[in-house]
Parts: structure tokens; sequence; C-alpha cells
């Protein structure tokens, strides 16, 4: 993981180039609560190693928050990954917490996205209450819910998990071990396929 | 915060050649980028991050994956790739236009997502 201001040695970027057939991108949203697996979720799909970014907000767009003192600016760390579909797109996998206090920074993010697969723990669904309430809020965004299936984590019937976080019935809800590729990858699919017939529906109306 | 904050609209004035308000383009974290290959120098009095980014840029890289690379915050990343791109030593690949990715896009991004 490359990360501002680590010791690691400089990744050689010319190796980590888009290939000359690329021609554009599109980005999903990776988003839910500290700890749920939003960078493994990002490991396991990407063709780069997880990048990350650190961006400086302002305390304006953080509201009043007690934890922060009298700090003006914080930093929110940010990791991303990548990888290309069909030869031509690059799409890009952006993580981040996406409270409520971060709310700037994920906007920006957020515009022009294919959607959003929010990242759950059924150990704590609660904690993704706060992230389903801003894209609701702030965004027309498509929403695809992945249960991240710990070990010791309660299995529950997509309908129950739907059921609790009070989603729309056409949300979809896939769950898996997101350390492994081809769940992450079913993950983006479910998305995916979920933009398309939400795009769909809106070109027919 | 690092010097490039402060020393960089003198930089932006040498690259623009002098122009006060350049052109904004829309940066996304997203958009694609890639260096002008056409053997022009950047100015002398062109700073180091300008430099940094031209060199990393030399294949197509994303907005993010450069801030990540210079170890910037996207945000600075933006200001300079944006002198660069007025200044035409920095091209966009990827169309810059489109606000949602339509239909046909997302279907062929799905199609490719199944050939995994
Ligand atoms: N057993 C198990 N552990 C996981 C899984 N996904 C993530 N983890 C672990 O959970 C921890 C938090 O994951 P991380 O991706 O960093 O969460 P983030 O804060 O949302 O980015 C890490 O130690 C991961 O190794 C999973 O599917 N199964
Ligand atoms: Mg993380």
């Amino acid at each position: 993981m490359v990360s501002a201001g680590s010791e690691a040695p400089p990744v050689d970027p010319a190796s980590l180039h888009l290939a000359s057939t690329v021609e554009r991108s599109v980005k999903v949203l990776v988003v839910g609560a500290y700890g749920v697996g939003k960078t493994t979720l990002i490991g396991a799909v990407s063709e780069i190693p997880v990048l990350s970014t650190e961006e400086t907000i302002t305390a304006a767009s953080l509201g009043v928050d007690p934890r922060l003192g009298e700090k003006t600016t914080t930093t929110v760390a940010m990791d991303f990954g990548r990888v290309t579909v069909g030869g031509t797109t690059a799409l890009y996998l952006f993580g981040t917490p996406g409270q409520k206090r971060f709310w700037d920074l994920w906007a920006g993010l957020a515009d022009g996205a294919v959607g959003a697969l929010v990242v759950v723990d059924t150990r704590r669904l609660e904690d993704s209450f706060e992230v389903l309430d801003q894209l609701e809020e702030h965004t027309a965004l498509p929403v695809t819910i992945v249960v991240n299936e710990f070990p010791d984590a309660p299995r529950h019937t997509t309908d129950a998990v739907r059921a609790a976080l009070d989603l729309p019935a056409d949300t979809p809800v896939v769950a898996g071990d997101l350390r492994e590729r081809r769940q992450a990858v079913e993950a983006l699919q479910a998305l995916v396929a979920h933009a398309v017939r939400l795009a769909r529906a809106g070109d027919a109306a | 915060m690092t010097d490039g904050y402060r020393d960089h609209p003198v930089r932006s004035y040498v690259l623009t050649g002098g122009r006060a308000h350049p052109s904004r383009n829309t940066l996304r974290p997203e958009t694609l980028l890639c260096a002008v290959d056409d053997g022009r120098e950047l100015p002398v009095g062109a700073g180091r991050h300008e430099r940094a980014l031209l060199e990393t840029c030399r294949g197509t890289l994303a907005l993010a994956e450069l801030a990540a690379y210079l170890r910037l915050p996207t945000s600075l990343v933006a200001v300079l790739a944006s002198d660069l791109l007025d200044a035409g030593y920095l091209a966009v690949r990827s169309p810059a236009t489109h606000d949602l990715p339509g239909v046909d896009l997302l279907e062929e991004v799905l199609d490719g997502l199944r050939r995994f």
C-alpha cells in the first residue's frame, strides 16, 4: 500500500500506467463503517496495489465535532483501486468511511459515480445507518449492500438485512468473504446490474 | 501543508504564460490524464511538483493515482494538473463531459465484469 508520508519505497508508476487501449473511466464508491472490509474488497478486485491519498478537509465541512477540538483542518485517508474492464474502460473503486462529518469530501466523489457498494457487518448493522442516510439524503446513486461474512457474524436472510436497514425491495443484497476475488467481483456485478436496470427504467420513463 | 500550496500561484502564472484567469477544467479523481509528448520543455520557473507530475504521467493515470504516487492531496494535484492542461503539457484522456454513465457504458462494464 502506498500512503502519504509512509516509509515504503516509491512505486514505479511506469509499470502501473493504464493500457493504451483504455479511453475512459468510471467509478464506484465503497462505503461503510470503520473495519467492515472496504479496503479488503477493493484489494481483492484491484489490478494495482491499493493506493491511498490523504485529503485535507476544513472546519466548515466538519460541522461541530468536539473530538476535533480547535483544529481547523483534518485529514481523511481515502483508499482506492482500479480494474480494467473490457479493455477500454478503467473502473475505479474509491473507499471512504462516508460519515456525515466527511460529507464534503465524498460529495465530490459521488458526483458521476455508477453507484455505491455499502459494506456492512451484521454484528453491528446500526453502524451502517449513518452512511445509508447520507447516500439517500444527498445522492441518487444506485446502492448495493454487501454483507461481509465474518466467521463469527450471525447469518441473516437478504430480506432480513433489507428490512433491518429499511431499504427498498429492489436494493440488491449480496454476501460473501470479501477476501475472495470472485465474491468481491460478484458484488460489483450486482451493483452495475442494478445501475443498468435503474438507467433503463429512467430512460423508459 | 507543503510549500506547494504557498508558491503555487506564481508557478501557475509562469505555466499559463501570464494569463491571470486560466480556464478551469473539470477534473475528477477518476479523470484519466496523460502527458503530451511533443518534446516541449517546461518553463524554467515551473515547480518541482509540476515536473514530478508530468514525469509520473508519461502513461495514462487517473488524477487520484497521480496524487497517490506524488503523495499529495488530490485537491492540490487537481490544481497543478489544471494549469498543466491549460498550458498544453497535459491532456485529458477520458471524455470529461458525461455527467452520469449512460446505459450503453454501464452494460459494457457489466459485460466486462462477467468475463472475469
Ligand atoms: N474473516 C474475515 N475477515 C475479513 C473479511 N474482510 C475483511 N476482514 C478483516 O477485517 C479487518 C478490517 O478490514 P478492512 O478492509 O481494513 O476494513 P475497512 O476499515 O472497512 O477498510 C481486516 O483485518 C481484514 O483482514 C472477511 O470477509 N472475512
Ligand atoms: Mg480501510
